[in-house]
């Protein structure tokens, strides 16, 4: 038996009978990272010893007899951008390659009172601003289906450690796509919750009106487990919502009898390579077939998406990365003058192309002159883009789509062209921009490449979400074939 | 359109300095990207409200307690110069 390949609620059977130990499985965990990270180059940080710590303590509760969560004694990466008590916490930046949090993000609290270790941290594009790991400042993590090919991102680290075994579960970010676009590349699940569904304390911030944590997992009943981790109000995140506690696990039942789905026709057009587009086709008959009603739809604002995400996203990472001045925190880069002239020399130093190129859109987007024309404008077309999903909510379910117009893409594929690289997130940004759950589900192979189903639902609602996800999932067995690494 | 003067201001105004051939670069691509913004032209929202936020809050309060915050010694041992319990930086003015 490989334990790498197994999931979390399969471990815990095995755990509470007594068939493994959590610190055996921490080892083989380890043992595995060992073995297949200098290939894929998830980990930036890898934390065995505390590890193997936390994992002895949930030894210790199980031979005691008390009762232990499903997470309990089950390795997570976090990706790089969550901060972590005493474990340096990076974003995939030079700026920040010295610093390590005198806090842990709410996120990483639950975690680990829910009894889970933390495997290490895993990389992502720089201040998660990429689809495809190549900004980050330390190295490009690589698709564990083909190591010549991208993760995606941001969070690639997070989705390949998890496809490639190295971890059962992780954490992620998305701000336009961040969870689901890697999770689609790597044949993960990966799950964006609602905005405001799960503290975003402790999260270094990109776009903080868009920014969302959630996890990916080898299944859906992982992801579910996660979930009931990680949601719930936090009186130190003011933009969490108050929601009532519920069970995410109760959700999955193999029945979508009666659920009406909608397929926004704008997602299935020019653009989406027609292989991919077959499979989300595929998809949508399996979940008529299993009694659901699926149905063309429209989102007429789809097109309006990317220009209204980029200037939004850019003016607010121009103003969260202000901070970065080489004061308090990171690495400063002095200079022979002031304090402008370091301000000035650390950043130029310390930030990659695509940071600073962000950083000067946002900027020259919000400069009094151009700001009526370009960010203003954005924020009332992004309530145009909500209204359609309001409109469309009101007489689907659910929404389904492709995840990414593409497979994953060659390294170095689109580095020299920014705009390219923004359109393989035309599918995922507009459901930041309205803030709704989105979830990315293997539905097939293209060329030995996974290929990720979107599933977009109403605020808050990721009951429907998971009930359609694990539908799909008992009647398939995509999540059941692992990359040969 | 923007000249190399707007992207001079602009990466002041951001505290970037930039070589060159960096120059040459963003305002090229910068161009690029505002250019296939300028489809956001041709939709009326004159009469559009603008969404700064999802979620229906206004003023989020709470009691005014003192709770366990991240002490001091905590909150500088990041810091890449001190002198004592003060951040230490270069001259201001």
């Amino acid at each position: 038996m490989q334990l790498f390949l197994l999931t979390a609620h399969e471990i815990h059977e095995l755990l509470i009978k007594k068939e493994i130990s959590a610190e055996e499985l921490n080892k083989a965990i380890y043992a595995r990272i060992e073995a297949v990270d200098d290939r894929i180059q998830a980990y930036i940080t890898r934390t065995a010893g505390k590890a193997l710590d936390q994992a002895r303590a949930v030894d210790k509760q199980i031979s005691n007899g008390e009762k232990v969560t499903p997470l309990a004694g089950i390795p997570i990466a976090i990706k790089d951008n969550i901060c972590t008590d005493g474990i340096k916490t990076t974003a995939g930046s030079k700026i920040l390659s010295n610093y390590t949090p005198p806090y842990s993000a709410t996120v990483v609290k639950k975690l680990e009172a829910a009894g889970a270790t933390i495997a290490g941290k895993v990389n992502l594009d720089e201040f998660a601003m990429g689809s495809s790991n190549e900004n980050s400042a330390f190295f490009a993590t690589r698709n564990p289906w083909d190591t010549s090919r991208v993760p995606g991102g941001s969070s690639g680290g997070s989705a390949a450690a998890v496809a490639a075994g190295a971890a059962v579960c992780s954490l992620g970010s998305d701000t336009g796509g961040s969870i689901r676009q890697p999770a689609s590349f790597c044949g993960v699940v990966g799950m964006k919750p609602t905005y405001g569904a799960v503290s975003r304390y402790g999260l270094i911030a990109y776009a903080s009106s868009l920014d969302q944590i959630g996890p990916f997992a080898r299944d859906v009943t992982d992801c579910a487990l996660m979930l009931n981790a990680i949601c719930g109000h936090d009186p130190l995140d003011s933009t969490s919502a108050k929601q009532r506690a519920m069970d995410y696990t109760s959700f999955l039942k193999d029945d979508v009898r009666g659920l009406k789905l909608g397929v926004p026709e704008e997602y299935m057009v020019e653009g989406i390579d027609p292989d991919v587009r077959d499979l989300v086709i595929k998809a949508m008959e399996k979940l008529e077939s299993l009694g659901a009603v699926v149905e063309y739809t429209t989102l007429p604002h789809t097109d309006y998406a990317l220009p209204t995400y980029y200037l939004i996203a850019q003016a607010e990472a121009s103003s969260n990365l202000a901070r970065y001045d080489g004061v308090r925190y990171g690495v400063r880069t002095e200079g022979t003058g002031d304090v402008m002239d370091m301000f000035m020399k650390t950043r130029s130093e310390g930030f990659g192309a695509e940071v600073k190129r962000r950083i000067l859109l946002g900027t020259y987007a919000l400069a009094a002159a151009n700001y009526d024309h370009y960010y203003l404008k954005a924020l009332k077309v992004r309530t145009l883009i909500k209204e359609d999903f309001v409109q469309a909510f009101k007489r689907y379910d659910l929404l389904l789509s492709p995840v990414s117009p593409t497979t994953a893409f060659p390294i170095g594929e689109k580095m020299d062209d920014p705009l390219q690289m923004y359109l393989s997130d035309i599918c995922t940004i507009s459901v930041n921009l309205a803030g709704m759950p989105g979830l990315s589900i293997p539905c097939g192979f293209v060329g030995g490449l996974p290929v990720g189903l979107q599933l977009i639902g109403r605020p808050f609602d990721e009951g429907t979400l998971l009930r359609t996800a694990y539908t799909f999932e008992q009647n398939t067995d995509y999540h059941k074939q692992y990359p040969d690494l | 359109m923007i000249t190399k003067k707007d992207l001079e201001h602009v990466a002041l105004l951001s505290r970037l300095e930039l070589t060159g051939s960096e120059k040459a670069m963003f305002a090229r691509q910068l161009n690029d990207i505002l250019n296939y913004f300028q489809s956001l032209d041709c939709l009326d929202t004159e009469n559009v409200q603008p969404t700064t936020h999802v979620l229906p809050l206004q003023n989020v309060f709470r009691e005014d307690w003192v709770g366990q915050h991240t002490s001091r010694q905590d909150a500088l041992a990041n810091c890449p110069d001190r002198q004592g319990d003060y951040f230490r930086v270069p001259k201001i003015v």
